[in-house]
């Protein structure tokens, strides 16, 4: 594990308290919350002592089950009962396979699907945020108090509308999101940290429901991505539903109820995991019609059913490594991530591959959460400078617009490090046109068709000009987070045109806070005290790091300036003392404002000063 | 809708010169470990990860900060936005889209690649893609040979551009050639 951090002396890390951060791996089949304690990664049990957290929910008529008695009872409440929901995060009914195989009602909403219970409609959102907010609360009753912030792993693949989406369920689930990270991102910080490693090294995650590979160039306190491909609807769930389409075909049954589908894909799970250390499974089950089924799986039928998934996985490796410009022997080491990485068939597909033994010296469950939960404490500041990593992450699919002919021009390409940012020019193509309607896609493929549609929007208040004069500026920012925001600005003329959007899937901010108020009812919380811890915590950590800066960088002020931030200093500080969040947030809003130009001179410094310092060094 | 922008593209703050930003003298041939180590230095002290818990003002100066420093790297890290880079700082425009003008002789060598690139494709031939992609890497890394002598020894800005298109061309190429890899499978 880690080594203990010990501090020089006069230099010791807590001027401030020590905030609580945690790392939350959200997966399709299993969650876990992950906290560094006395500089150690470690996993936050329940209450029984069981790190992980089935990702199960289960909807009942006025109350919600999530974990282990939601899986105790799917098979008997199939319908209302939602496993795998990553699955259908940011995903429209056409977009997932073996629907069929689902024992849901499933809802065709704009953007995202929605799944219909006894308790209402819910969205995958709705359904992660249940997930999240058990996660939340082990961490507050295990960690003795309200969290400063956490991050919430992703697969590496997620698109723009899966982020959003994710992204979504932490504040719904009422989390203050600090970051996504990637999951083979995440496993690299861990492996890499415990190992002092260096070099290149690639990222085989395999979980419940996708594939990342993530190609990694460690070096002293960085990691850097350099290419990542995945299939963000392949995993351990695909094996599951080759073993049940055997099961059928095998038993010769009849289209099943949905609570029999159930069962077979819990014993076609069961059957994957048995032959992890053993020659043959036997799947016996007696169905809700009375016929029993009671058929044998050797692990020879096992890889032939499954071969097609385990080389489908080997397509993203070739795809990441070419995109490095690298080739299998470059690779120092695989690390095996994910708990479908256990089956003994994906561990030599991938040493054939690299001709090299896979690392598996990490648990595949956690190692995720662990390094969720490093970066964590780095980005709540618990780390002193110097002893924190710098971590520069891509965005795996390609972000472009639609042009004319349903073409796709590319704006960001894949695997361009994040926060990026870019922009292009148009113009209108009739004369007097005073609006534009653009499209944002992401995609490799050409045509718009093949790509996915992330927005629509329109630009418009145009002056009215000849064809091709007017000169429409769209703007692409990529944030840390791997989210997209797009601006459009016509300038040519006096009179500016601009919008902006973030594309968002059918979920809107109120929309957002609407559930937030509900979830809040149905968990017995004051909605009000929690806004007002909320903004309380956020105030008080700006007026913290404000406070630091001005002792730090006071130079780069004028009296006038100082006093204008002092001010609002003071001002925010008598807020936090009164009971009306409202006020909390106002008072932290101007704080911000009165900052905006010392926050940019004292980053302009500090580009200054490394550059200094490099020459020095060089020399 | 169509587009006008000749340089596709353009960093997003523009106003800035990589080099200079990177603290390096503005040449074709690249001093690599100068340029990651200053990226590096500057990252380490603008990242967003920097300023997670930060205030709203920091977190913005940070991201555009960190947006800037991405793209000016990635700038100097491509060859053909290097030089284009450069060529418009002694006011030579590269004209990727205007001027296709190409010596005959190097039409007449795309076109066997292209040739060779598509019986590659559909004969399926693997090792036929990967030797020209191995030509196609030769090709390129004598054009930069070529690029680096006119624009930093000869300061031949016109016939640098002329180059530079080329090897644009045989980018696009290479782009191709990632796609028939996909197609193969």
């Amino acid at each position: 594990m880690a080594l203990l951090q010990i501090s020089e002396p006069g230099q010791s890390p807590a001027p401030h308290e020590h905030r609580l951060a945690v790392g939350i791996d959200l997966g399709t089949t299993n969650s876990l919350v992950a906290t560094v304690r006395s500089g150690v990664a470690t996993v936050l049990p329940d209450a029984q002592g069981r790190p992980l957290l089935p990702s199960i929910v289960r909807y009942g008529k006025d109350q919600v089950e999530v974990g282990y008695p939601a899986q105790a009872r799917q098979s008997e409440d199939p319908k209302n009962t939602i496993v795998s929901v990553k699955r259908f995060m940011g995903r429209g009914v056409k977009d997932v396979d073996h629907l069929q195989n689902a024992p849901y009602d499933f809802v065709d909403a704009p953007g995202m699907l929605q799944l219909r219970t006894v308790a209402g409609v819910k969205s995958p959102v709705e359904v992660s945020a249940e997930i999240l907010r058990v996660l939340r609360e082990r961490a507050e009753m295990s960690m003795g108090g309200a969290l400063a912030g956490a991050v919430i792993t992703v697969p590496a693949y997620f698109d723009d509308a899966q982020r959003q989406a994710t992204k979504d369920a932490g504040k719904l689930a009422g989390l203050n999101v600090l970051r996504l990270l990637n999951e083979p991102t995440a496993a690299a910080i861990a492996y890499g940290l415990d190992n002092a490693s260096e070099g290149v090294f690639a990222v085989y995650d395999l979980g419940g429901g996708t594939f990342d590979l993530s190609i990694l160039k460690l070096s002293k306190g960085v990691f850097e991505v350099v290419a990542t491909s995945g299939d963000s609807m392949l995993g351990g769930d695909d094996f599951d539903q080759r073993v049940f389409c055997w099961i059928v075909e095998a038993a010769k049954l009849a289209p099943l109820a949905p609570r029999d589908m159930r069962l077979l894909l819990v014993k076609a799970r069961e059957a994957k995991e048995y032959l992890t250390v053993h020659q043959e499974a036997n799947i016996t089950a007696r169905l809700s019609t009375g016929e029993v089924v009671d058929v044998m799986l050797d692990t020879e039928t096992f890889c032939r059913i499954t071969q097609t998934l385990v080389q489908k996985t080997l397509v993203p490796v070739r795809k990441a490594l070419r995109d490095a410009g690298l080739s299998a022997p470059d690779v120092q080491g695989v690390v095996m991530v994910g708990g479908a990485t256990r089956m003994p068939l994906i561990q030599r597909a991938v040493a054939e591959f690299f001709k090299r033994d896979p690392l598996n010296n990490l648990d595949p469950d956690k190692v995720v959460a662990l390094g969720a939960a490093m970066q964590a404490n780095v980005l709540a500041g618990n780390k002193p400078q110097g002893e924190d990593w710098l971590l520069l992450d891509v965005i795996p699919l390609s972000l472009g617009v639609e042009t004319m002919g349903g073409l796709v021009e590319k704006i960001i390409p894949r695997n361009t490090t994040i926060p990026a940012g870019r922009a292009q020019e148009f113009t209108t193509y009739k004369d007097g046109q005073t609006g534009m309607t653009f499209h944002v896609v992401q995609g490799e493929r050409e045509l718009v068709s093949d790509c996915r549609s992330l927005a629509r929007f329109e630009l418009k208040g145009i002056p009215p000009m000849a064809a091709g004069a007017a000169r429409v500026r769209v703007t692409y920012q990529v944030d840390a987070d791997g989210l997209l925001s797009v601006t459009a600005r016509e300038s040519t003329t006096g009179a500016e045109a601009s919008v902006a959007v973030k594309p968002s899937y059918g979920l809107g901010d109120a929309d957002i806070e609407r559930m937030l108020r509900d979830s809040f009812e149905h968990a017995n919380e004051d909605v009000h005290a929690r806004a007002l811890t909320e903004a309380r915590v956020e105030a008080q950590r700006l007026a913290e790091a404000t406070q630091s800066a001005l002792e730090a960088d006071a130079q780069l002020l004028s009296t006038d300036e100082r006093a204008t931030i002092d001010q609002a200093l003071t001002a925010l500080r008598a807020a936090v003392q009164k009971n009306d969040h409202r006020a909390i947030k106002h008072a932290s809003d101007a704080l911000n404002r009165a900052t905006e130009e010392f926050a940019a001179r004292r980053m302009d410094q500090g580009v200054r000063r490394a550059l200094a310092g490099k020459k020095i060094g060089s020399l | 809708m169509s587009r006008t922008s000749a340089a596709a593209g353009k960093a997003l703050t523009s106003n800035g010169n990589p080099f200079e930003l990177f603290g390096l003298r503005p040449a074709f041939t690249l001093d690599s470990e100068a340029l990651e180590r200053a990226y590096r230095e500057i990252q380490s002290q603008v990242h967003p990860d920097r300023f997670a818990h930060a205030g709203d003002a920091e977190r913005r100066a940070s991201l555009q900060w960190t947006t800037r420093v991405n793209e000016a790297y990635r700038t100097l890290k491509s060859p053909v936005q290097r030089a284009s880079h450069l060529l418009s700082l002694h006011g030579v425009d590269v004209a990727f889209e205007t001027n296709t003008a190409m010596p005959a002789q190097f039409l007449m060598h795309q076109m066997e690649l292209r040739e060779a690139l598509e019986d590659a494709v559909e004969t399926k031939d693997l090792p036929a893609l990967e030797s020209l992609q191995g030509k196609l890497d030769d090709d390129a890394r004598s054009l930069e040979a070529q690029i680096a002598s006119a624009i930093d020894h000869k300061k031949d800005y016109a016939a640098a551009a002329g180059l530079v298109r080329e090897l644009q061309f045989l980018h696009k190429l290479g782009a191709e050639i990632d796609s028939a890899y996909e197609t193969i499978g």
